[in-house]
């Protein structure tokens, strides 16, 4: 039997890096097949090459047995392969049949759209996998594992047997995974082949047949997922041990840094985004906050920060109310801020590194002198974030988009840090970075957290937030329904905090807002 | 290292030299076809221009242009489109020059109430459309455009009738600004260098104030921290309003500051020229200014050379239209040609130098590694 993927020789290089360097991978007819590997070990830039969005330099690709030249999207759809992207590319007002159909609609005489047509089709393309939406549900009315089934969904649609999923775990809870999983056996079932992109061990382990390895571009292995166990895999990913980001012996002060009490925050339609929250953060503390995305973590971070007004409740940071401060003004009293997109909100690409490098500390030396940037001063501190927080770069005058995605991290951490804050909010720090940076990272973190800082972390990534945090508090919808130590949790049951699972259990049990 | 220097020179010179071969071109397709000698109108066109008299005419006119690039481009800085400063201009030249016709001062503080009132008119205008961004949401490109109508053409329309001085002067205006509230010309400073200048040419002193301009623009745009916030505002809103820069206070204050400057723009008329408001009055510099900073990249010496340019095209066409070599029309072409192929050559070479960029920083942390 031929394959349904062959890929031989794939070789692509960009810019000072070779993405994949002679790639072989070979994925049977109805198999799932893992590709594994650490951020920016090139697994992405093969799905590209395999999707038709980036042509390779070198090597050949079949499908079904046939060499096959993609130069775009849509000759990969054409040749039965689809994907399925980690962001979900849905038009939130639109129901779920006008999504599926976007860009692919059936037309009746006259160019009219034959939405009867259309739910046939989607009908029989559910029934034949196993996998249910209501065609007429609104997009934006449904939870983050059903718009999955619709990305999916819209993918089996166009007559793809072929499915690559990129990350699709990141971001739904084990719960929603559990689904995930049982509609991809359900699909397999129905015929199809799936390439499955993940660096999660356990995941990786439970739902594929078969996993490829891949790392620094290459190609390490191809292996049965019976026969390897979560160590085997994390070795065979990053050549060593991994990393973990577990912190020693509590530094926990009871002296209070950042107290917020009954903060509300109403979104553009009126609805509480957060709603009556109330968290301290004590010195030499990291205070965690998990929760899935969209139930408010953002709009509270932005209130502390102070880049969203406040309905209600007060912020008082070492004793003073700066529930009405500036945003300048919370700064310069000392919150250190990482924000969750670095280069929408931490980074100004287009500036060289020590302009970036003030950003948020430009009223303060050693930036500025009165009403003056002091250009020297600037640059020498920026030397200083480059070397103590191992920012690679030729120079501190390259722009910020010169930079990895890492070592812009590592630039911002390092800005935030060297600033000497008193309360340091974190989000997402590591989100889309490699390992190696993500262990400089957790290092910083631990060193913020000995120096006395005190720290609010917000983390999708939960092995991170145990890790890390002293305590950890659960967001849902809105409201803290947890806190928990995270001694004595796991990411599972931290999960079914976030999906308000335990919520009654919680009530019961440790109570999330304290008085 | 040597070639990289070399290419990143050439990549700076690209933009404008492709600009100028295909304005040069285009105009001399047109030319031809039109009938006309594209060569012999060219020659005439540099050899008038290098004349004294028409370097005077060329600084008299890149003057206010280059002022009102400043203006707009204060606001662009920040991604502020700001088209406002023909309405600002203009209505600040007005009211100025009723308020300077007024008084009889001794002369610097005449001169100093005139522009000061130019100044502030044009700042209350312009800062107009800044609260209604922060405070209503207004898009600045929608008010700045209403707010060109009403003060054009209703405030200074409506006005003028009421400060006519002369009902049977064929160029209806206000009352002639008297003498303490001229600005002397520079025609002095200028003849320490150079011979006598004939034909009446008087170079005006806005010349030094629009210096000036440039240069606090130039120190407070790159070196102040004002300048940073406004900077970094226009690369990224986002983050700048995490970095603690008040997005509101920020657009009110670029707003205002380009109105400031924008008041001055007819002040080469007011002060060196007519001395009044008439119904001759110049129009046009606004837009013409958009064009000059978008040609210069909203920098201080690129909207110099820029406004310089412009000023010796328009010069040019005076001179065009005496000869009948060609109509002055080609002017317009080869301006319009020059900035649209320059804002196109721009993004070609931005795009150039950040992968560049990318590609060096990479190697040299592979090297380094």
């Amino acid at each position: 039997m031929t394959a349904a993927i062959e890929l031989e020789g794939i070789t692509k290089r960009f810019p000072g890096v070779v993405a994949n360097d002679n790639v072989n991978l070979r994925v049977e007819r109805g198999e799932i097949h893992a590709i594994c590997g650490e951020n920016g070990a090139g697994k992405s830039t093969l799905m590209k090459i395999l999707y038709g969005m980036q042509p390779a330099d070198e090597g050949t690709m079949k499908i079904n047995g046939e060499v096959v030249h993609f130069s775009s999207p849509t000759d990969a759809i054409e040749a039965g392969i689809g994907m399925v992207h980690q962001h979900f590319m849905l038009a939130e007002q639109m129901t779920v049949l006008e999504n599926v159909i976007l860009g692919s609609e059936p037309t009746k005489r006259g160019g009219l759209i034959d939405f009867g047509a259309a739910a046939q089709h989607l009908r029989e393309v559910g029934e034949s996998y196993g996998l249910t939406v209501n065609p007429d549900d609104l997009v934006e009315t449904l939870e983050v594992g059903e718009k999955q089934r619709v990305e999916i969904i819209k993918v089996l649609f166009r007559g793809a047997d072929i499915l690559i999923l990129d990350e699709p775990t990141a971001v739904l809870v084990p719960q929603e995974v559990e689904e995930l999983f049982r509609n991809l056996r359900e699909l397999q079932a129905g015929g199809a082949t799936i390439i499955f992109i993940d660096h999660k061990l356990q995941e990786v382990l439970e739902i594929s047949d078969r996993i490829t390895v891949i790392r620094r571009g290459k190609t390490i292995t191809t292996v049965d997922a019976d026969t390897v166990t979560a160590a085997d895999l994390a070795e065979l990913m990053v050549g060593s041990e991994l990393p973990s980001p577990e912190t020693s012996e509590s530094t926990v002060t009871d002296e209070i840094a950042l107290e917020v009490r009954g903060v509300t925050v109403v979104d553009e339609d009126g609805r509480p985004a957060v709603d009556d929250v109330s968290l301290t953060v004590h010195r030499g503390e990291v205070l965690g906050i998990a929760g899935i995305e969209g139930n408010g973590q953002t709009e509270l971070i932005d209130a502390i920060i102070g880049t969203e007004p406040m309905t209600a409740g007060h912020i008082m940071l070492m004793g003073e109310n700066i529930t009405s401060a500036s945003v300048r003004h919370r700064r310069d009293a000392g919150i250190g801020f990482v924000p969750q997109d670095r280069q929408s909100e931490g980074l100004l690409l287009d500036a060289p590194l020590w302009e970036n490098a003030a950003l948020g500390h430009q009223t303060r030396r050693p930036f500025s002198k009165g009403w003056w940037i002091d250009r020297a001063g600037s640059r020498e501190r920026t030397e200083h974030i480059r070397g103590e927080f191992d920012v690679r770069t030729p120079s501190v005058d390259v722009t910020a988009r010169a930079l990895s995605g890492g070592n812009q991290q590592k630039l911002i951490i390092g800005r935030e840090l060297t600033a000497e804050p008193i309360v340091f909010v974190a989000a997402h720090p590591t989100r889309g970075i490699d390992v190696g940076a993500q262990a400089e990272v957790w290092n910083d973190i631990r060193e913020a957290r000995a120096n006395g800082l005190a720290t609010l972390l917000i983390s999708a990534d939960l092995d991170e937030l145990i890790g890390l945090s002293d305590r950890i508090v659960v967001m849902f919808h809105g409201r803290l329904v947890a806190e928990l130590d995270p001694a004595e949790i796991t990411p599972r049951t931290l999960g079914s905090y976030m999906t308000g699972a335990a919520l009654e259990h919680a009530a019961t049990g440790d109570s999330g807002d304290d008085a | 290292m040597n070639t990289a220097v070399l290419r990143r020179i050439g990549l700076a010179a690209a933009a404008p030299l492709a600009a100028a071969v295909v304005a040069i071109a285009v105009s001399s397709i047109v030319l031809e076809v039109s009938g006309s000698d594209s060569i012999e109108t060219f020659r005439t066109m540099i050899e008038n221009g290098t004349k004294l008299e028409s370097i005077i005419d060329m600084l008299n006119r890149a003057t206010p242009l280059y002022l009102s690039a400043v203006a707009a481009a204060i606001g662009f800085r920040m991604n502020l489109f700001n088209i406002g400063v023909e309405g600002q201009y203009i209505l600040a030249a007005f009211l100025a020059a009723v308020v300077g016709a007024q008084v009889e001062l001794w002369a610097p503080l005449h001169i100093a109430v005139i522009m000061l009132t130019a100044m502030v008119v044009g700042a209350a205008w312009s800062g107009l459309a800044g609260l209604l961004k922060v405070t209503r949401g207004v898009n600045e490109v929608i008010s700045t455009i209403m707010l060109n109508f009403i003060a054009i053409g209703g405030l200074v329309a409506g006005l003028l009738p009421r400060f006519i001085d002369d009902p049977a002067d064929p160029n209806q205006g206000t009352a002639t600004i008297a003498e303490s509230g001229r600005l002397p010309d520079l025609n002095s400073w200028v003849e320490l260098f150079t011979r006598e200048i004939t034909k009446g040419r008087r170079l005006t002193g806005v010349f030094v104030v629009a210096l000036i301009v440039g240069i606090v623009y130039h120190v407070v745009i790159n070196r102040s921290r004002f300048g940073y916030d406004i900077r970094a505002s226009g690369m990224n809103p986002s983050a700048a309003k995490v970095g603690g820069v008040p997005p509101k206070r920020m657009v009110l204050i670029a707003m205002a500051g380009g109105g400031l400057v924008a008041g001055l723009v007819g002040m080469p008329e007011i002060l060196s020229d007519t001395h009044a408001y008439d119904q001759g009055f110049i129009q046009g510099l606004g837009f013409a200014g958009i064009a000059v900073a978008l040609l210069g990249r909203n920098t201080a010496g690129g909207m110099a050379i820029a406004a310089l340019l412009f000023g010796f095209l328009d010069s040019s066409a005076a001179i065009l239209q005496v000869s009948a070599l060609a109509s002055s029309e080609i002017v317009v072409i080869m301006q319009a040609t020059i900035l649209l192929v320059a804002v196109i050559a721009y993004e070609v070479v931005n795009r150039i130098r950040q992968r560049d960029e990318v590609r060096r920083a990479a190697q040299l942390v592979e090297a380094a590694s």
